[in-house]
This record gives C-alpha cells, structure tokens and sequence, in this order.
C-alpha cells in the first residue's frame, strides 16, 4: 500500500513536470490527464473512493474535454510564437530564492513535528454527503451561485458580438 | 494494512503545487498558464484530503468538493477569457496583454 502510494506521487510530480515543460499543447495535455489520473490513484489509497471517482470524471473528464475543445478552437497550425519561451533569469532569481527559503522552512516545520500515521480506513460517500449538506450546506449554496455566476460569465465573454455600429464609427482592432 | 506519513502526502501536495506555480511564473502561453493552476488547485486539494485522511474527518473532502466546483468555474471563465483574447490579439502569449486599453 504504501509502495503503491509513493509510485503515484512519482508519477504525478513526473506528469506534472512534463505538463509545464511541453511545448505543444495536447501533449501537455496528455500528461495533464496522466497527473490527475494518479493524483486519484493517490486519493484511492488515502481511503477517499468517492472523491477519487469525481477526481476522474469531473477533472480527467469534463474539465480536460473543455480545454481539448479550446485547443481544437485554435489555429494550431501556426504555432506559438513568443519572444522567449521562459522568463528573464533576473525576473525571478530574487522570487524564487526567497520561495525557496520558505519551502525549506515548510519542509522543516512538517519533519519536525515526529511521524503521523495515517490510517487508511476508508471515509464513505454517506459520511462525505451527510457533512456536505448538513454543516456544509452554506457552502453549497455558494457554490450554486458561483457555478451560476461562472455560467453568465463565460457565456457573457464567450459570445460574438455582432457589429452593430456604423462603419465609420468601427474601430480596428489592433495586431 | 501498513500506513503512510502524513507528511509525505503533505511533502507530495507541496510538490505538485511548486511545480504548478514555476509553470504559472515561468510560461508565457495562456493555456499552459490555465493548466498549471489546474495543477496548482489540485495540490491544495490532495493537501484537503491528506489531511482529511489523517483525522478520519470527512471535512477535507468536503473542501475538495468546492475546490473541484471552483476549478470547474475557473476553468470555463478562464477559457472564455483566453478566447476573447485570442480573437482580439491573434496570439496565445501572454505578454501581448500587457497593457490597458490594448
């Protein structure tokens, strides 16, 4: 159980690192589903079946199909071309060696603190879905609004608007 | 059945949310950007439910339940989003949308 355990977080972090080093976009896109596909192996083995299950339908599913549909939108035919692909070195030496300070703080303070076990005795949908809609049941409501919200918002800026201003009023958009 | 260190899952989540945020930082194409806070948003959820996991709560899956609402939201803005611009910008870089009025 444990090796298990330790071979989904190598895969995960690989996919993860592959997905942020690709240059193409559905590759990286196939990688994505490789990291959340083991981040639900890992899920499965921390004894949370059912979130493992929405991890894979609802991430490697629907959220995945959204971007493939996005990328298919594209014109991949001409590729991205930027002035550089990564930052300038001076742009994030400062940032990053800072944020690596506190990663080594926060690796400290969670070795310091002795070895928990976690014991893997698994959590049942029922538990999950009686905290949900008892003492979570604000939150669901706001996650009503925010996925409604999020509806109206992307119809809003994913629609065409049709040019109803006189021709000579238009404004050309710039390169 | 032999148990896992709560702090290599929490070391795990730390990981995976490190390398989310160097894609963020460090890519200039806006789809790599929106998937590496995929990455990110699912780092913070792993974290939820290692740490459910330890005090055999179902809190930490709860919060996973919105953190997969909120990346679902996120998402659908977020691509609405990378469409407007593409259309108005004719590129993926993120650089071009660097300033106001553009």
């Amino acid at each position: 159980m444990s090796f298990l355990f330790y071979a989904a977080s190598l895969v995960a972090v690989i996919s993860s690192l592959m997905v942020v080093t690709r240059s193409n976009a559905v590759h990286a896109l196939l990688y994505l589903v490789v990291s959340l596909l083991a981040v639900a192996l890992i899920f499965f083995i921390l004894g949370a079946p059912f979130i493992a299950a929405l991890e894979v339908i609802i991430y490697a599913g629907a959220i995945m199909v959204l971007f493939i549909f996005v990328v298919m939108m594209f014109n991949l035919a001409a590729p991205f071309s930027g002035k550089s692909r990564l930052l300038d070195s001076r742009t994030w030496a400062g940032p990053a060696f800072l944020s690596f300070v506190l990663f080594g703080e926060f690796l400290a303070v969670i070795t310091s603190s002795g070895i928990h076990r976690i014991s893997p005795s698994p959590i049942s949908p029922k538990d999950v879905g009686v905290s949900l809609f008892g003492s979570y049941i604000l939150g669901v409501e706001l996650a009503a609004m925010l996925l409604l919200s999020g509806v109206v918002g992307a119809f809003h800026l994913g629609r065409q608007k049709k040019r109803t201003a006189h021709r000579f009023f238009e404004i050309e958009a710039p390169k | 059945m032999t148990s896992i260190p709560l702090e290599s899952g929490l070391i795990i989540a730390g990981i995976l949310f490190a390398v989310g945020l160097i894609g963020v930082l460090a890519r200039r194409n806006f789809l790599f950007i929106l998937m590496s806070i995929e990455i990110m948003l699912n780092a913070a959820g792993l974290a939820f439910v290692v740490a459910g996991a330890r005090w055999g709560r179902a809190d930490g899956q709860v919060m996973f339940i919105f953190i997969l609402a909120m990346a679902a939201v996120e998402v659908s803005v977020g691509l609405a989003l990378i469409l407007r611009f593409v259309h108005h910008f004719k590129t993926l870089d993120s650089d071009q949308g660097n300033t106001m009025k553009g």
